[in-house]
């Protein structure tokens, strides 16, 4: 326990001083990272925790986005105490439609049936006018916290920016693991790994999934918001399939049992995409092949390398310690 | 003795034109154990279905105590009363003994589905887990992983489940099935614990297991009950001779 917190302290300290540390370019760049390391994490909470193999997830993302760039008026900067919440409860909204749908089909088919409606959500700002149709649309004012026409907040900066975006960050990784450790988590694992069984011990199997496939929607819908913000653009590329699947390759890297895996999984993924830019116009090809060496070798994760590099086995962390805390209850 | 657990009343099951279940009526008391004995085929599995609503009935009623449940989602059976043991074991394999009792203590707390506060720290749950698992003998492999425990105690397990949901009612489903003589009796001795307070369904093939516990027996044979009562009355019984037990020879 001490020694994973003394982790966590390091890496906060890292992150906050990150901005002080590196040009302009850098802090942009991390600040992209941590967004879709949220939205990884929003997708995990599905997938790993869940059992939901959603690939409707950037439908929800782009959606939040979609929402902020539609209210933003004109060249001013939109309030982000209005519109933010807007857009999570958009992206709530829709994953709460698609979810009721959606969950009454089990496996492979709720893959497909999620994969349908995240292209219907695609379809709809692509074949519309709606924010400019294919082309996109611009937000060309970053949100604000006003009061009284006093700027409080103002996204412009890109420090601002990357703290705000790492304090939702710590946020959600805050929220999520309360829900998995909370009654509520541990029933919606049961539900993953025995489904009949679960339900034979009174688990309302249908809502705790919803429930968690709404919450994980909402926060892919903050991640989308501060994505458009971030951009100053939204195009309908943001709701596709494509992104889906990139996020649940990042979930994949990560591992799936953990809540900040998917984190890591996003920072190597982009990282890697960084670096392999910079060197060879190849890049994709050789990602693949990276992607794939890493998940052929380390099924549970990049996370499987923590024990290598910190000198401890997770296994023999955890157990002594669930066991000594539930022997202090007896 | 005569609180009725639960009744039910004409039911009919059928997957296309087999008729897996007909005409059958049940009703289970509180402080007894009614046995469900028949050849394979005669449909006590489909019923316990029934009665768990895992599967839903074509014709008839289910009620347990005074709801009508026949409409009812498993899930809200089992809130209201009903638990269940699987004839294949499912448990959770990759949870602990304590965490897999937990679960099922915590799916029958005030609040099961609460998302804040960690899962640990909810002292009644824990200690009608403990309770549960101590019920059950396996107190001593409480922090085991479920899959690492023998057969036997899987099923102790199962049982353990069910009693950390605190039914009213607790349907077996064989129970005994591939089970060795020195872990039968074990498990032999807990069902017979279980009537106290609560009524038990048992479907078994093990006829010896079945006249030390059964206080009420129910026969079945192609989807349709042929006797009903006390056990000494339905092994005398005409029907039953000819369709079941004779097959096994020295019945009586």
């Amino acid at each position: 326990m001490t020694r994973s917190w003394l982790i966590a302290v390091v890496l906060f300290a890292a992150a906050v001083a990150l901005p002080f540390a590196v040009p302009t370019y850098y802090v942009q760049f991390a600040s992209k990272a941590l967004i879709m390391g949220m939205l990884a994490m929003a997708l995990n909470l599905a997938v790993g925790h869940g059992g939901l193999v959603s690939l409707c997830h950037a439908a929800f993302f782009g959606l939040a986005g979609y929402v902020l760039a539609l209210l933003s008026p004109g060249y001013d900067p939109a309030s982000l105490l209005t519109t933010l919440p807007l857009a999570v409860l958009a992206s709530a909204f829709a994953a709460l439609v698609i979810g009721a749908l959606a969950l009454r089909t089990r496996g492979v088919y709720f893959i497909m049936v999620t994969l349908a409606f995240g292209e219907m959500l695609f379809f709809l700002f692509h074949d519309t006018s709606i924010a400019g149709g294919s082309d996109g649309a611009y937000v060309n004012a970053k949100p604000e916290i006003a009061i009284a026409g006093r700027q409080l907040l103002d996204l412009g900066s890109p420090t601002v920016f990357y703290f705000v975006v790492l304090a939702f960050l710590i946020a959600t990784v805050a929220l999520l693991t309360m829900i998995v450790r909370s009654p509520f988590g541990h029933a919606l694992a049961a539900a993953r790994d025995n489904e009949r069984r679960a339900r034979s011990l009174g688990f309302p199997i249908f809502q705790i999934r919803l429930i968690a496939f709404v919450v994980s929607g909402a926060i892919a819908g903050v991640a989308g918001y501060f994505a458009a913000a971030q951009f100053g653009f939204v195009a309908p590329q943001m709701l596709g399939w494509h992104l889906s699947a990139t996020v649940l390759v990042m979930v994949l890297i990560g591992g799936l049992r953990s809540v900040t895996g998917p984190l890591v999984g996003a920072l190597v993924l982009i990282g890697l995409e960084e670096l392999l830019k910079a060197t060879t116009d190849y890049w994709k090809l050789i990602e693949g092949i990276i992607v794939i060496v890493i998940v052929l070798a380390m099924p549970n994760g990049v996370r499987q390398l923590w024990p290598l590099i910190f000198g401890t086995s997770e296994k023999r962390e955890t157990k002594p310690a669930t066991v000594a805390a539930e022997a202090r209850h007896v | 003795m005569s609180d009725v657990a639960l009744r039910a009343q004409g039911l009919q099951k059928h997957f296309g034109g087999l008729k897996a279940v007909s005409d059958v009526s049940i009703d289970v008391h509180v402080g007894e154990i009614h046995a469900v004995i028949g050849p394979n085929g005669a449909g006590k599995s489909t019923l316990i279905n029934l009665l768990s609503g895992e599967l839903f009935v074509n014709g008839g009623a289910i009620m347990l105590g005074d709801t009508d449940i026949t409409r009812l989602a498993p899930d809200r059976r089992a809130r209201n009363g009903l638990g269940r043991a699987y004839q294949k074991t499912t448990i959770f394999p990759k949870f602990t003994v304590h965490e897999n009792v937990r679960l099922a203590a915590q799916a029958r707390s005030p609040a099961p589905l609460r998302m804040f506060g960690h899962v640990r720290n909810n002292a009644a749950v824990h200690e009608r887990t403990a309770q549960a698992i101590d019920r059950a003998g396996l107190s001593v492999r409480t922090w085991i992983t479920a899959e690492q425990l023998s057969h036997g105690e899987q099923r102790q397990l199962e049982i353990a489940m069910v009693l950390a949901t605190d039914p009213r009612i607790i349907l077996l489903d064989e129970p005994l099935a591939g089970m060795g003589q020195s872990e039968a009796r074990g498990i032999i001795d807990l069902i017979a614990s279980l009537k106290v307070g609560r009524a038990v369904l048992i479907v078994e093939h093990d006829m010896d297991a079945v006249f030390e516990l059964a206080d009420k027996l129910t026969v079945m044979h192609d989807g349709q009950v042929i006797a009903s009562g006390l056990p000494q009355d339905v092994r005398m019984h005409p029907a039953v001779r000819t369709a079941y037990l004779g097959d096994h020879g020295g019945g009586s």
